[in-house]
């Protein structure tokens, strides 16, 4: 790796960030939540993290983390040499250690080509513990840049037919692109239609999908009211969706969470757990 | 759900079940890049080169996609006709 800002004549500058890249198939399953949530959560467990928007030309990574208006480069002039990469990245004042690489919004993906990508990555390396790449939707140009720098894949679904099949078909192309397992997390879970019988359930997902989980999200509305307001969910202690993408970083670091349950308070146990005063 | 709701579940496929049944059959197909209609083409193919050497029923061939892993296997079974002596 030749990161420039790297070396070991410096000392102090060793670190080499995991490229983690969050990708779909489908569009609309909360790629873009997922990314700017497990950042913050990662960064909030201490970690020096980037993320970086890889959607050219419809940019959404800055609004959710709310730091629109903070954007002055972007991703395609750090490419073009209009600016140095360190002038590009905005620092989230809310969150120790977080920073965004934001998309260029009047441009298109092919301003940016997957060895660009790598480039840029390997600029970031040995400043970072954990670079996360929001990939666009897709299978095409978008996504080859998303996935070119990748050491790891994390594929985001919900528990629906359209996005599982575009999910195995991201799958199938990693695995002909000869990157590792992909993991995933199934998002906006919504257990009482599971309980019924009318959503899939985490376990039918990896039945079809075969691959190995690392987050269950529920459905839940503070995302939205936190996507508003352009504040991560997972800074909130009391959100269901927050708790989940806070397991997820740590899963990520390597610690062995539990999965949430997402049936709580449901049924004569979760009656008894209320009664004791276990609600939440 | 209600205790009524589940009995009268009970006999019924649930969505979910469905859904999940019409997942493993599509991509069954997406992952093999094999069309139904490009496996009844395989079969006849199959069945005609067989044919050159030995009698087989056409009727009774059964051809099938089946999942094994993340991997896909073709199943032919082709009963032969017992020859006439």
């Amino acid at each position: 790796m030749q990161g420039f800002t790297g070396g070991d004549s410096q000392g102090f500058c060793h670190m080499s960030a995991r490229v983690i890249t969050i990708t779909s198939g489908k569009g609309g399953v909360g790629k873009t939540t997922a990314t700017a949530n497990i950042a913050a959560a990662l960064a909030q467990l201490g970690n020096q993290v980037v993320a970086i928007d890889a959607d050219v030309g419809l940019r959404n990574l800055d609004l959710v983390m709310g730091l629109e208006n903070r954007i002055v480069y972007d991703l395609v002039d750090v490419i073009e040499g209009r600016c140095r990469l360190r002038q590009a990245m905005i620092r989230d004042k809310r969150t120790d250690g977080l920073y965004l690489l934001p998309a260029a919004q009047t441009r298109d993906k092919t301003a940016v080509s997957p060895s660009d990508m790598v480039l840029v990555c390997d600029e970031l390396r040995p400043s970072f513990d954990y670079i996360l790449i929001d990939s666009p939707a897709g299978i095409e140009r978008g996504f080859r840049n998303a996935i070119a720098p990748a050491d790891e894949v994390i594929i985001v679904s919900n528990a629906e037919v359209s996005s599982v099949r575009d999910a195995d078909r991201i799958i199938g192309l990693l695995q002909a692109d000869e990157k590792g397992a992909p993991r995933l997390i199934v998002n906006r879970i919504k257990p009482d239609m599971v309980a019924a019988g009318d959503m899939l359930a985490i376990g039918d997902v990896l039945d079809v999908l075969m691959i190995e989980l690392i987050g269950t999200v529920p459905e839940d509305d503070q995302v939205i009211v936190s996507t508003n307001r352009g504040f991560p969910v997972v800074l909130e202690n009391h959100s269901l969706a927050g708790e989940a993408f806070r397991n997820i970083a740590r899963r990520i670091r390597g610690e062995e969470v539990p999965f949430l349950s997402l049936q709580q308070n449901r049924g004569l146990r979760g009656w008894l757990k209320k009664l004791r005063g276990g609600g939440k | 759900m209600s205790l009524l709701q589940r009995l009268l579940r009970q006999n019924r496929l649930t969505s979910s079940q469905i859904a999940k049944d019409r997942l493993k059959m599509v991509l069954i197909h997406d992952r093999s890049d094999l069309s139904p209609g490009m496996l009844e083409a395989l079969k006849d193919e199959i069945i005609a080169t067989i044919g050159k050497r030995v009698q087989v029923d056409p009727a009774r061939v059964t051809f099938s996609l089946e999942q094994d892993g993340r991997t896909s296997r073709l199943v032919a079974d082709i009963p032969l006709i017992p020859k006439m002596r």
